[in-house]
């Protein structure tokens, strides 16, 4: 005869095996059966019921003190097990307060697996759905679109019927909020480009060549580039979890039945922010890079004023431009696609976090492509 | 299933103020509730009824007072005390709050996965037949997304009852749901109560639910800041002499203030 006990002692269920006289196999159970206690009896009692397949098997509760839902469970298992013909398993002893509860459970009817296998889904039908999806979401991209554009229209048309209050709420949180991190972020995007030009150029003693370098790349390229990025983590996040929200909340719907165009209302807002902070930030980045540059060569021997005469002498206004042009097209693309993958939001806990990812990972693919066309434009147009 | 015998409470709270920000909600709350009993807290809207709830489950934290679960103090405990307090209770919450990313019978089989040692078979069996007892075992592969409220309700309460703890909280059963999906919620508040001993803490006002299943109830009001009632509901209803309770129990509108 084996005995397995649970801890802890006060909480023992306890399981013993043997054998009756008419040549049963006989499974006492005994002390508290619930779901904390019953792992390792539950395990040894389904393994003796499996090894006794051509025997019949009785199940003994008489000894047990305590039975909940798991207890039940466990019995309930131990009944459904497949049996012989000749191989009946019977249960005696349960207290009637716990068979109340057994009895609300048909043995046979928990046959089956409890879960359904996944569809299999094949590749050929996968793939047109994932086609299909890419169609919807092409159509969506323009849909929305036009519905900015049109909003747009009507705003620049109508400035009386835009929600300035928004706008400005909105200029404060993509702009002046992101102050500090564009400061940081461009500083040391100044400093790292001169310390890491600076170190080789030295050997040629071409260290005053390192204004022109970070200038260039600087107020050319980077300045925006990279503040257009930092926004898209920020205030394009931002912007889809704030209308993901508002979606799941059904606000979206409220406003649409009150007849007011959710594009107008929350799109053009964010969007009219954005144009008019992405570029303010942008110059102010193109400043603290071109600095930071300064400041490093500092420790090369290259005096400030030496360093921004060179700066002054190789940037001129056609490459300010250059970039500059390109800020407001990535504004709207870091509030558009914010405001889209919003708009795209899905039911569930998910949902919002699911639509801040793509905007942030999508803001940022479509603002490096877009920036190399422009890259490709300047080189035809020899800007 | 809760081991306090019949005649012991299992749910005592003793001198609770409860409040935010310094505003006292509610004051001097002293009430228990006897083992097995449909215990409803009922009271209009604002009165405080779901904060009340949430001081008892522990989730909010009493300016003043205790909550004995089991004669255990929640607002004390801490640590492994506080988790062996908690799985003695279920909570349904009025949304359902079932996880979204999960379907029925993973969400009813989370609080087995962390709570007991028992194998895969064993874990899923316990999660159906706890979906077989509110009537979802066909629906143990879907999603909650998929469910209509009523059935996420008594999904909810499957999955409170997965560690079999002998008291469950339910935050507005009947709220969201139609005549029929309501009562039937009752009845199976009911059945359980019957076949299982459970001990339901009950927040509603629904009058309906409150004859159908209240053995006992107390009556908050935002007025006294506390419990003005307390009994079975149907004598309250008829004798009690306080116009307030009175009001609620008739369905009368507050009077109008006349503009001067």
């Amino acid at each position: 005869m084996s005995t397995v006990a649970t801890e802890p002692a006060a909480r023992a269920a306890g399981l013993a095996l043997g054998d009756a006289p008419d040549g049963s196999r006989v499974l006492s159970l005994s002390g508290r059966l619930d779901s904390y206690s019953i792992a390792a009896v539950w395990r040894e009692a389904r393994a003796a019921v499996a090894s006794a397949s051509n025997r019949r098997v009785l199940i003994d509760a008489t000894a047990v003190d305590y039975c909940d839902g798991g207890g039940i469970a466990m019995i309930v298992d131990l009944l459904r097990q497949p049996r012989g013909a000749d191989a009946a398993i019977t249960l005696r002893g349960l207290k009637p307060e716990f068979k109340t509860l057994l009895d609300q459970f048909d043995p046979r009817t928990f046959e089956a697996p409890a879960a359904s296998p996944a569809p299999q889904t094949r590749t050929v039908e996968e793939l047109g759905r994932a086609t299909a999806q890419l169609f919807r979401d092409m159509r969506t991209q323009v849909a929305f679109v036009g519905e900015t554009s049109s909003a747009l229209w009507y705003a620049f048309t109508n400035p009386s019927r835009v929600r300035w209050k928004d706008v400005w709420y909105e200029c404060e949180q993509v702009g002046a909020n992101a102050l500090p991190i564009v400061t940081l972020i461009s500083f040391l995007l100044g400093v790292i480009l001169a310390f890491q030009a600076a170190v080789p150029m030295r050997q040629f003693g071409a260290e005053i060549f390192v204004a022109d370098l970070v200038g260039l790349a600087i107020i050319r390229e980077l300045g925006g580039l990279m503040t257009a990025i930092l926004l898209a983590g920020r205030s394009g996040a931002a912007f889809a979890a704030e209308i993901g929200t508002m979606k799941v909340n059904e606000e979206l719907n409220a406003l649409t039945t009150m007849g007011l165009d959710p594009v107008r209302f929350l799109v053009v807002t964010r969007m009219i922010a954005a144009i008019l902070m992405v570029p303010l930030l942008s110059l102010y980045a193109n400043l603290v890079g071109v600095l930071a540059g300064g400041l490093t060569m500092l420790s090369f021997n290259i005096p400030l004023v030496t360093y921004l005469k060179e700066v002054d002498s190789i940037v001129d206004l056609k490459d300010l431009l250059a970039g500059m042009v390109k800020t407001p097209v990535f504004a709207v693309l870091i509030a558009g696609i914010g405001c889209l993958r919003g708009l795209q939001t899905q039911t569930g806990a998910s949902g919002v976090g699911i639509s801040a990812t793509r905007a942030v990972v999508s803001g940022i693919v479509l603002l490096v492509a877009v920036d190399g066309i422009f890259a490709v434009i300047y080189y035809i147009l020899d800007i | 299933m809760t081991d306090a015998p019949a005649s012991q409470p299992v749910v005592r709270v003793e001198g609770l103020v409860a409040g935010y920000d310094g505003n006292v909600l509610l004051q001097n709350i002293n009430f228990s509730v006897n083992r097995g009993e449909v215990f409803v807290i009922l009271g209009g809207s604002g009165c405080g009824k779901s904060t009340l709830l949430k001081h008892m489950i522990g989730l909010y934290e009493p300016m003043a007072g205790h909550v004995f679960i089991d004669g255990n103090d929640i607002v004390t405990a801490e640590g492994d005390a506080r988790r062996a307090i908690l799985t003695k209770i279920g909570v349904m919450y009025q949304s359902g709050a079932l996880f979204g990313s999960m379907t029925l019978l993973e969400n009813v089989r989370l609080p087995l996965e962390e709570y007991t040692g028992l194998d895969e078979e064993a874990m899923n069996l316990i999660a159906r037949m706890k979906l077989k007892l509110v009537g979802l075992e066909a629906s143990c592969g879907r999603m909650p997304s998929e469910l209509s409220g009523g059935m996420q309700k008594r999904a909810a309460i499957a999955r409170a009852m997965a560690l079999d703890p002998g008291i469950l909280f339910l935050d507005e059963p009947s709220a969201g749901l139609d005549p029929i999906t309501s009562a039937e919620l009752d009845a199976l508040i009911l059945r359980l109560s019957r076949s299982l001993h459970i001990t339901f803490v009950i927040v509603t006002h629904e009058l309906q639910s409150i004859y159908a299943i209240s053995d006992r109830v107390i009556m908050l009001d935002k007025r006294a800041k506390g419990i003005i009632a307390e009994g079975d509901p149907k004598v309250l209803r008829d004798t009690s002499d306080n116009p307030w309770v009175r009001q609620f129990f008739r369905r009368e509108a507050e009077p109008e203030t006349e503009a001067a």
